[in-house]
């Protein structure tokens, strides 16, 4: 019995209890983000923003989260329901496995595998299959044309975001997340690499379908998109899950480029404060910019989309996979 | 248990209890909504009109030959994930087969753009 406890049960509860201190904490993010969107647009454009439940609006986001519980949960008529209610269950349940290989600060990760962005490249790319799902199980018009748009903007843009990545391992030459901030200790990477970190933060508003690229639920035209149909907890799930999608990417930014959970400055009062405290302000960091984003630019046309994802960053940043990888080749620069 | 498999239980366990979260939080909108169901509130939306026929229709083309140039180059990311990592021992040899590997897709890829399959009006 004490061998069944110690060898099985233990661990097991042990990683529970560690999964738990990932899920809460990014729900709480996530609830406080859409806050922090609608607050920081509202400054932006001289308004208040949410102010009225709690103070300064602060119980918002439970606020929602109780009323939509509260809603009739609608499945239509043409729908087929089982796909229906599984779609936003898979945007939800990718939106948090992804976290699981993020390093938030050294040595605190749940699963530190060895292809660690290989698996957050995969996660993100079977991000697309809830949303086709929707839209095709929805079998209504608006949410068909939403998913197919957002099918082809996110694959598009899978690919430079592929290339980025490709161009950071040259320089790390490890899939271990880890190995990857730590090669940042002299400088970080979006300094000798900026133009693919451009490339990287753009695509990454695509591939979250964020402004300017929300075309997908182009509210003028399509109403909403994918998610016209959904309503109650799986239209939550969906809210959620996209949100939870934006923190990942800005995670993904900040592993990639900006050093992770390392200190500015190497030097003594920036390394008194935790990895974890400097990990979480360049989170929020990127997205501010996300949501910064969104304030200050009009939405792209759908032909200029598919024009800057094919035409301008793919052979970009094929063209930067082979100069870096020629400069590391050239000048003997490759990682030890 | 092989020690690398080891490092893919956490990511099982938490793919486990994702999926029974958003089962709970589907299942309780069930539970604790109101169900009031009736022809009208059921019915596809289509801003106001009554739905006139399936939604499942034709549709363009292109969507369908971006997934295919996708597939293309999505998997020439994949090639370029081992050779990124080995490029230290494999050295200059490796380095110009990946050229040179990169030139014959250059060639499709112009290709397909002089052929306008990138155009979207």
């Amino acid at each position: 019995m004490a061998e069944f406890w110690f060898t099985y049960a233990w661990p097991t509860i042990w990683i529970v209890i560690k999964i738990l201190f990932i899920v809460v904490p990014l729900l709480i993010a996530v609830a406080y983000l859409t806050y922090a969107e609608r607050k920081v647009i509202g400054f932006m454009q001289l308004r208040m923003g949410p102010n009225v439940v709690g103070p300064f609006g602060l119980l918002q986001p439970f606020a929602d989260g109780l009323k939509l519980m509260a809603k009739e949960a609608i499945i239509p008529t043409g729908s087929n329901r089982v796909v229906f209610l599984l779609a936003p269950m898979i945007t939800f349940v990718l939106a948090l496995v992804g976290w699981a290989v993020i390093p938030v600060a050294d040595g605190w990760v749940l699963s530190n595998i060895n292809v660690g962005i290989l698996y957050l490249f995969a996660i993100s790319s079977l991000g697309v299959y809830g949303i086709i799902m929707a839209g095709w199980a929805s079998n209504s018009k608006y949410p068909f044309l939403g998913a197919l748009r957002s099918a082809a903007q996110m694959i598009s843009y899978e690919i430079s975001i592929g290339f980025v990545i490709v161009t950071v391992l040259l320089a790390v030459g490890s899939l271990n997340l880890s190995d990857i901030v730590l090669a940042q200790q002299k400088i970080w990477f979006f300094i000798p690499l900026f133009p693919m970190f451009v490339i990287f933060f753009i695509s990454g508003l695509a591939e979250t379908n964020r402004a300017p690229f929300d075309l997908p639920e182009a509210e003028a035209e399509l109403v909403s998109g994918y998610n016209v149909e959904y309503s109650a907890m799986a239209f939550a799930l969906f809210f959620l899950g996209e949100y939870a999608n934006m923190i990942l990417i800005s995670a993904m930014t900040v592993i990639l480029f900006l050093g992770g959970w390392l200190a500015p400055f190497d030097i003594a009062p920036f390394t008194w404060v935790p990895g974890v405290i400097w990990f979480a302000l360049k989170v929020s960091f990127v997205l501010f910019v996300f949501l910064w984003v969104r304030a200050t630019l009009p939405r792209y046309r759908y032909d200029q989309l598919m024009r800057l994802g094919w035409k301008v960053f793919l052979p970009f940043s094929l063209l930067w996979v082979v100069v870096t990888a020629g400069a590391i080749v050239a000048f003997d620069w490759f990682p030890k | 248990m092989d020690q690398l498999l080891l490092e893919y239980l956490p990511i099982l366990i938490f793919l486990g209890l994702a999926i029974g979260l958003s089962a709970v939080m589907i299942g309780a909108s069930f539970v604790v909504g109101p169900n009031r169901p009736d022809v009208e509130k059921n019915s596809p939306y289509e801003c106001g009109f009554e739905p006139f026929d399936d939604a499942r229709m034709k549709f363009d083309v292109r969507f369908y030959l971006v997934a295919i140039l996708f597939i293309i180059f999505d998997l020439e990311v994949a090639f370029l994930f081992p050779w990124a990592i080995t490029l230290g021992d494999i050295g200059v040899f490796g380095f110009w087969s990946m050229v040179v590997f990169l030139a014959i897709l250059t060639v499709g890829f112009v290709y397909e753009w002089r052929k306008g399959a990138l155009e979207w009006e």
